[in-house]
């Protein structure tokens, strides 16, 4: 009685718990909401079968109690049974699975009118690249990488000269604007990740991964590495701020694009060969 | 085996006696102390020197743990915690916890007492390979241990050890002795692994008793010799990784290494893939999981049908579901990447196969529960954890269709969620079957009974507490809380009110883990001065209590090998007077006893 008890009371407990605790979601801030939704489906789904079960068990553990003078039934297949539970099962998980890889697809389908970003990460920060009046990013090499060029771009590439370089902890990014980041790291592991956002990806050395996401509501969000990327991985933290058009602009204003980094640094030999670049 | 009908695996038809295809073997008999108790080759005593060290050093990951939640539940107020220790903290404590604890015990400790006896074996067929083994993995626990003392520490690059952070400056133990210790460690392992384990496997294949068909195994050898053919195929991915690595820290080569630029500087490494080893890491990380899970599988079904008076239900769909998810964990392994940087069309495949892995685990719950349906169950301290583990085993088997459906995977993939999950299915649900086990065994084993009491209190701050410490932890990973943060400072998107359940959490745990003192306590003091138990004080029909001495002597079986007569299920027989028909019992001798057809 009391061990069938209790683990109807871990049951409900659980179910309680889901309903009335205070953590859950913060609210999304991205267009990913149906990831949000495939997660709600699965608990549905997943929280009926862990109720059934437990349940179950424990009113066997009720009913079926140990009596010296009784004898367990003897029943050791029931192949009709057997199979029914399969599927059952199979439908289940197919209903999960359905719409789980549908949202998935469109995860990875980029739409075309996106903005393409870069973020770098490296221990233990961000830096992020916007592409410039072009709107494309200069390629870039890890090999030149110097205090110079901390991003590496490519001085053969005029498409470089007009990128837009932060070296600084906030991102702003203009409200439902779809934007591609493409992510790149320079040392180890990370991983760029905004929790209203819901999309994540790591960063890898050696090679350009991305996700898209549309930001739908204005606001700061902390960016939190979520790839463990050595001793500083916790303190390896960064903002994204949504702004509307007029904000957005008067801070894109104030940054400075590689040819007026490189002009500051006196390297104006530098530019000239990469517009000597651009003229051929 | 498949052609095997339910009547004949039950019961011979007739008093057969099928015939010895070997001759019996001459058993290597000790003569000294070193050769009895040290250099040992009897299976029995190196599955106890197995789950002894297993123990001792699964008390150190333990202890890690706490300290680990001291960090977490009240940042700040232990000075001696700094990043670099925390990290080294999660790494040890993970990578004890699952390989030199979890993996050493189930098959080294059960596998070694459990396998001979209950295949009707006087000992594995290669004792001398079997000792060796033993000290393999014990030098292996050397060399994890030492690595705490050299200059720099353990390394603190997760458990995963992904390059390149694991063998980066960046890294605690990473530019230093650490990490090499560990790959070491961990290659000496997998060498100490495949002697016991290839042991095992021909143990069960070849060494079975007249009459124990391989559809008559008791479903503990079946989850042990799954889970043992899992690891032959998975380790290996495991100890090139290892040496891969070791070339590319030692030598510079860059199997696993690109050009990196490390805090400044241009380093000579060039081309290589960090995400090469994930996939060699993660081809053998997801069976691993399986070769912990399946034996438990296996163990608990032993536990729910001698304790429930019932024969498992579906004893056949049981076998097959325990080779269908070992089959299919070999195509899973990539859904612990989804968001590692690999094509994002590998998506589809692994969401696929993962999720379908979800029907023969599902079928092995529902079998549970259908087997104490109309059972006659004794609430004995070996049932209690199983109905433990089965709590904690669908509850963290269900969280599993959240990570294996790639789309959900991504806000939680690196979350509590993750680690919640993982913890509650590979890390509570086993070890509660591991405890029921030992309970159920330690009779066996000792000749006494563990104290009732105790174990009771034992098992319900465990399974109360742990559930507690894991079932809330998943919702910080709603919320969003990475993992392998040393702290989470002040961070807009978390309530302070999450702070309070990381306090709670970290309470609950250092309750749990000293509870686990008590069951030491308690497993000493019972060994000398445990009440003396019955020859067969669970009334169980598999081979094992079947001994003429109990605790089994050496050479298992006296003078004559037992001859099986049927499966290890027959409880409740009707007709039978007896509520238990142990396997080496003809029909001829229970002539009342209806085997009803199905």
């Amino acid at each position: 009685m009391f061990v069938a008890l209790l683990l109807v009371l871990v049951t409900l407990g659980s179910v309680a718990f889901h309903f009335w605790s205070p953590w859950w979601w913060t609210e999304v801030a991205s267009n990913w909401g149906n990831i949000d939704g495939t997660i709600v489906l699965t608990f549905w789904v997943t929280g009926a079968v862990f109720v059934a079960v437990c349940l179950f068990m424990a009113y066997c553990v009720w009913k079926f109690q140990y009596d010296p003078n009784r004898k367990a039934e003897y029943k050791p297949e029931n192949t009709k049974l057997e199979w029914i539970l399969t599927i059952f099962t199979a439908v289940g998980v197919g209903a999960l699975l359905a719409p789980g890889l549908i949202v998935w697809n469109k995860y990875v389908t980029v739409p075309e009118d996106v903005v393409d970003i870069e973020v770098m990460g490296q221990q233990w920060y961000w830096n992020y690249r916007l592409p410039g009046e072009d709107g494309i990013l200069g390629l870039t090499d890890l090999r030149n990488i110097t205090d110079d060029n901390p991003f590496g771009i490519n001085l053969d590439d005029p498409n470089g000269l007009d990128d837009i370089l932060i070296q600084a902890d906030d991102l702003h990014v203009l409200i439902d604007q779809p934007i591609k980041v493409n992510l790149r790291s320079i040392d180890v592991l990370h991983d760029f990740y905004i929790p209203q956002f819901r999309a994540k990806m790591d960063m890898v050395p050696g090679v350009v991964t991305y996700y898209w996401f549309t930001p739908i509501r204005t606001g700061n969000f902390d960016i939190l590495c979520m790839e463990y990327c050595g001793t500083g991985h916790y303190a390896m933290r960064g903002r994204v701020l949504v702004d509307e058009l007029s904000d957005y602009e008067e801070w894109l204003s104030e940054q400075m694009t590689f040819e007026e980094m490189i002009a500051s640094n006196g390297k104006t030999d530098l530019i000239k060969l990469a517009l000597n670049k651009k003229g051929e | 085996m498949a052609a095997d009908s339910y009547e004949d695996i039950a019961v011979d038809k007739g008093d057969v006696i099928p015939a010895l295809e070997v001759p019996p073997q001459e058993l290597y008999h000790a003569k000294s102390f070193w050769t009895k108790w040290i250099f040992c080759q009897d299976a029995k005593v190196i599955g106890i020197q197995y789950s002894i060290t297993a123990i001792a050093i699964g008390l150190v990951a333990l202890v890690l743990s706490w300290l680990m939640r001291l960090q977490l539940g009240f940042p700040e107020l232990f000075p001696f915690l700094g990043a670099a220790e925390y990290y080294q903290f999660v790494t040890m404590h993970g990578m004890i916890m699952v390989i030199y604890l979890l993996t050493a015990l189930f098959l080294g400790g059960f596998g070694n007492y459990l396998i001979p006896l209950m295949v009707g074996a006087r000992d594995m067929v290669f004792p001398y390979v079997n000792m060796v083994s033993f000290w393999v993995y014990f030098l292996a626990v050397l060399v994890l241990v030492a690595s705490f003392f050299v200059p720099g520490g353990p390394t603190g690059a997760g458990w995963t050890l992904y390059p390149p952070q694991a063998i980066t400056s960046g890294t605690p133990g990473g530019d230093g002795l650490g990490i090499i210790l560990m790959l070491i460690s961990l290659s000496i392992f997998v060498v100490g692994f495949t002697m016991g384990g290839l042991n095992y496997v021909i143990t069960i294949l070849q060494a079975r008793t007249r009459g124990m068909t391989l559809m008559r195994m008791p479903l503990t050898v079946w989850g042990i010799f799954t889970a043992t053919v899992l690891a032959l195929f998975a380790f290996p991915a495991l100890i090139v990784s290892c040496i891969m690595m070791t070339l590319d820290n030692l030598l510079g080569t860059s199997f696993f290494m690109p050009a990196i630029v490390e805090f400044g500087e241009q380093t000579e490494y060039s081309g290589g893939s960090p995400i090469l080893f994930q996939h060699l890491f993660w081809f053998f990380g997801h069976p691993e999981v399986y070769i912990v899970a399946l034996p438990a599988f296996g163990i608990v079904s032993d536990l729910i049908s001698v304790h429930a008076r019932k024969n498992i239900f579906g004893y056949r769909m049981m076998v097959w579901a325990i080779v269908i998810i070992g089959g299919l964990s070999f195509v899973v392994w990539a859904h612990h990447m989804y968001v590692a940087g690999m094509n994002p069309w590998f998506g589809y495949f692994f969401a696929t196969t993962t999720l379908i892995i979800a029907v023969p685990t599902a079928i092995k719950v529902y079998n549970w529960v259908i087997t104490l349906w109309r059972g006659n169950i004794k609430l004995t301290i070996p049932m209690l954890f199983a109905l433990g583990f089965i709590v904690t085993f669908v509850n963290g088997g269900i969280t599993g269709l959240f990570l294996g459906n790639v789309i959900v995977d991504v806000p939680l993939s690196d979350t509590y969620f993750v680690v919640a999950h993982f913890h509650m299915v590979m890390g509570i649900a086993p070890v509660l079957v591991v405890f029921g086990a030992i309970y159920h065994w330690f009779p066996l084993i000792t000749g006494r009974l563990l104290h009732e009491g105790m174990g009771r209190f034992h098992f319900w701050v465990t399974f109360l507490g742990s559930y507690a410490i894991y079932f809330p932890m998943h919702y910080l990973g709603f919320v969003g809380v990475p993992r392998r943060y040393f702290e989470m400072y002040d961070s807009e998107f978390m309530a302070v009110s999450t702070n309070y359940l990381n306090q709670f959490i970290t309470v609950v745990a250092l309750i749990v883990g000293f509870t686990q003192i008590l069951f030491l306590y308690n497993i000493i003091t019972s060994s000398k001065f445990g009440k003396k138990a019955d020859k067969n004080p669970w009334k169980a029909c598999s081979l094992e209590w079947r001994t003429p001495e109990v605790p089994p002597t050496h050479g298992n079986f006296g003078k004559e090998l037992p001859v099986v007569h049927r499966w290890a299920y027959d409880y409740s027989v009707p007709g039978a007077t007896d509520d238990f028909i142990p396997q080496d019992i003809p029909a001829s001798q229970v002539p009342n006893a209806e085997v009803e057809k199905t």
